[in-house]
């Protein structure tokens, strides 16, 4: 038993070792599967989503509200619990309104796509390993390939076609700015998402989210991981639009962004979508960097690894999937929204980089372990070296001071700009004295309050004619 | 006469051996006749679509319906990335390019370069006769069969394909992008022209300035007026001549507040109410 859980932890045996029957590459049993097994998966997980979601509208609420030290909904049902269902019912009974500027073809389809992709997730998702349904032994997870996790991926990114296209299609400025600003978000922070799963897929030696959960039968990978265990839990919400980054609804600046014009069913559809992909991430993170649906380490080792069989892990992989649920709401009831600007930078200059940083070193040790007889520890006390010597040589470095003076010293200096120097009209150049611009004298003059406001508003009044 | 022959045969050869280890199961034929006539159809929409929005949700359903056809095809690794950067990152990047220079925009038709569509033309054949001349004269090694080239699960097979015999082509493309994206930034790069001013910088003008740091206070006292043009009024009484519009202000539509508490507390309207003419 532990010669196989020691065999089974390094990861290049394990993928030379499970290369399976059916569908190599892939840790999980289908074998036996049939129509209706799969039948009854498909709508259990679906059942499961809906729910999932009707409960973690409560619970967000129920819990942002204990922070904000309040009650939070607690009227309809016990603990309030039937609120979101009443809600639900609410928004399906809503009038639709199509706007008129609408593109009624894409108006329509954006919400669709949104839905649709967001259940595409959890078909690759372990719930847990194999258990007799009726006779029929097989594993809890609809299905799995071996480029499960981008299939995740895929269908994350083309779920964000919904935000997009139902920003455009409603033809108004607040819902369009809503849809530049998420595609701007998607394509900066998938990147920075997909390269910390990189180094999960180095490690794991696969990308099937069975075989992923198969590897952390003694490590979770988060722990060996962690760098990119935090790029990928800040990206993630950022994924899901969700506070500090939900810049594409931003209700502060953008009224609600892309759903602005959406009312309905059409609205619960984004709404819906919101949730559930909120519950795939988490569900993600919880399989590729907690263990899936592993017990926790002491549960794990009573009576032989009793609780990581039969219907047991479903229990540990829902606690883990709510833990980061939780993370969700706890991250919008502390954080404020960043500005738009803040949030870009920070994507492309501090996540994007990291990770990079981050795939090369993994790859490096793991090439290291691989292809020569070093073992870890060697090469794991060499790296704390050499991070101890970069880190000590970072306090070596005086720090940069704010620059002194207004041009600084890097800028040319400053001499009158002569717009058809040589003969032609040119540019500016940084540092050389510009002439005034006229149109900021008007706006200075219309700009002081008191008394003189009377009459400088009149001359402005004037000169625009 | 010769080079028709030699094509002719080789492209018997190619087509043997495209089939010989290929075999589509009924499904896979339903899949492919579904899809391929709405891909068709799609093509055509990015080619005929008025507004450019559509033409790019053709090509974007054009590029899932090729990545559910990989997978048919047992290329679940292609089927997938082909989703993952070209839905996912190329064409939402056009999709954003499309937002910013204005969604209605349509294309200007004027030629702005001297020939260039007979160069064009001459660059497109030129291209078109190196591909022909290439595919033709290549030959295929023998199929070995999905069960083999999969066998070690199929990114397993794609990258000893790419990492081992495809190395060099592999190395070159990755350059060559690392050269255009370089191209790109030093391309687009602009020096600024005056200093950047920061947050800080700017809030600590605003509160040396002595304006009002907090949002103006709203116009309106009587709910019964438009009381967009009729000031509020302080503590003490006294009108705020902030809360009123500057707009209303500068055309002369700012209304007392005396005047219009008389109009109001008046038993009844006199003509001049601008409610009574409407």
């Amino acid at each position: 038993m532990i010669a196989a859980m020691v065999s089974s932890a390094v990861p290049g045996v394990v993928s030379a070792s499970v290369a399976g029957a059916a569908n190599p590459g892939v840790t999980a049993d289908f074998s036996q599967d049939n129509g209706w097994v799969w039948l009854i998966k498909a709508v259990v997980i679906l059942v499961f989503l809906l729910l999932t979601v009707l409960m973690a509208i409560w619970f967000e609420r129920k819990v942002v509200a204990r922070m904000q030290m309040r009650p939070g909904p607690n009227v309809h049902g016990p603990f309030g619990l039937l609120q979101s269902l009443a809600d639900a019912m609410k928004l399906l009974l809503k009038e639709d309104i199509t706007v008129k500027a609408a593109d009624k073809f894409l108006y329509m389809l954006a919400p669709m796509i949104s839905v649709f992709c967001a259940l595409l997730t959890f078909a690759v998702i372990p719930f847990g390993p194999s258990v007799s349904i009726f006779g029929i032994v097989t594993p809890l997870q609809l299905t799995d390939v071996p480029v499960a996790v981008l299939y995740i991926l895929a269908t994350a990114s083309v779920g964000v076609y919904g935000i997009v296209l139902g920003g455009w299609s409603s033809g108004s400025t607040y819902p369009l700015l809503g849809a530049v600003r998420s595609t701007a978000q998607v394509i900066s922070y998938e990147l920075a998402m997909g390269l910390s799963l990189v180094s999960v897929f180095i490690l794991a030696g696969s990308m099937s989210t069975s075989q992923i959960v198969a590897t952390q039968q003694q490590l979770w990978w988060f722990l060996p991981l962690f760098p990119a265990f935090i790029i990928y839990v800040i990206s993630m919400i950022g994924e899901t639009n969700r506070l500090p980054f939900d810049l594409p609804e931003a209700e502060g600046e953008l009224v609600s962004g892309f759903m602005t014009e959406y009312s309905s069913m059409k609205f619960a559809w984004f709404f819906l979508a919101e949730y559930i992909n909120m519950v795939n991430v988490s569900a993600v993170v919880t399989t590729l960097f907690f263990g899936g649906w592993r017990a926790p380490w002491p549960i794990s080792a009573i009576n032989d690894g009793m609780f990581n069989t039969g219907w047991w892990p479903v229990l540990w992989f829902l606690a883990k999937m709510w833990l980061f649920l939780f993370l969700f709401v706890w991250v919008r009831g502390t954080l404020l929204r960043l500005r738009y600007d803040q949030f870009m930078s920070f994507g492309w200059k501090v996540l994007i980089p990291a990770s990079l940083g981050w795939v090369v070193c993994v790859a490096v040790v793991q090439g290291v372990r691989q292809f020569t007889e070093v073992d870890l520890r060697t090469v794991l006390i060499a790296l704390a070296v050499a991070v101890l010597v970069v880190v000590g040589i970072s306090f070596l470095v005086p720090e940069r001071k704010p620059e002194p003076g207004a041009a600084g010293k890097k800028a040319i200096p400053p001499g009158e700009f002569d717009p058809f120097a040589g003969g032609y009209p040119v540019p500016p150049m940084p540092g050389q004295q510009l002439p005034p611009s006229p149109r900021r004298a008007r706006v200075a003059a219309a700009a002081p309050a008191g008394a003189a406001r009377q009459v400088t508003d009149s001359q402005t009044e004037v000169e625009r004619g | 006469m010769t080079f028709t022959s030699t094509a002719a045969t080789t492209l018997a050869g190619v087509a043997t051996a495209l089939t010989d280890g290929g075999k589509t199961s009924s499904g896979e034929a339903a899949l492919f006749w579904v899809l391929a006539p709405l891909m068709v159809l799609a093509a055509l929409g990015l080619v005929f679509a008025r507004k450019a929005v559509y033409a790019a949700m053709s090509v974007v359903f054009v590029m899932i319906s090729i990545a559910f056809l990989y997978i048919a095809q047992d290329a679940p690794f292609l089927g997938v990335v082909q989703v993952v950067v070209y839905t996912g990152a190329i064409m939402m990047l056009f999709l954003f390019v499309l937002m910013l220079v204005g969604v209605d925009s349509s294309d200007s038709l004027a030629e702005t370069l001297k020939g260039q569509r007979w160069i064009g033309i001459i660059f497109g054949l030129g291209l078109a006769g190196l591909l022909v001349t290439v595919v033709v004269s290549s030959t295929f090694p023998v199929a070995v069969g999905l069960d083999e080239a999969n066998g070690d699960s199929n990114p397993v097979g794609v990258a000893r394909l790419i990492f081992g015999d495809y190395i060099f082509a592999f190395e070159v493309v990755g350059v060559l992008l690392v050269t255009a994206a370089l191209g790109a930034l030093v391309l687009t790069h602009r020096q600024r022209l005056t200093r950047h001013i920061g947050q800080k910088e700017r809030s600590d003008a605003r509160l040396a300035s002595g304006h009002t740091l907090t949002p103006l206070p709203a116009p309106g006292v009587f709910s019964r007026s438009n009381a967009m043009d009729v000031p509020a009024l302080d503590p003490t009484g006294a009108p705020l001549e902030d809360s009123v519009s500057r707009v209303l202000r500068i055309r002369g539509q700012e209304r007392e507040f005396g005047v219009v508490a008389a109009e109001i507390e008046a038993p009844t309207r006199t003509a001049s109410d601008p409610e009574v003419q409407r």
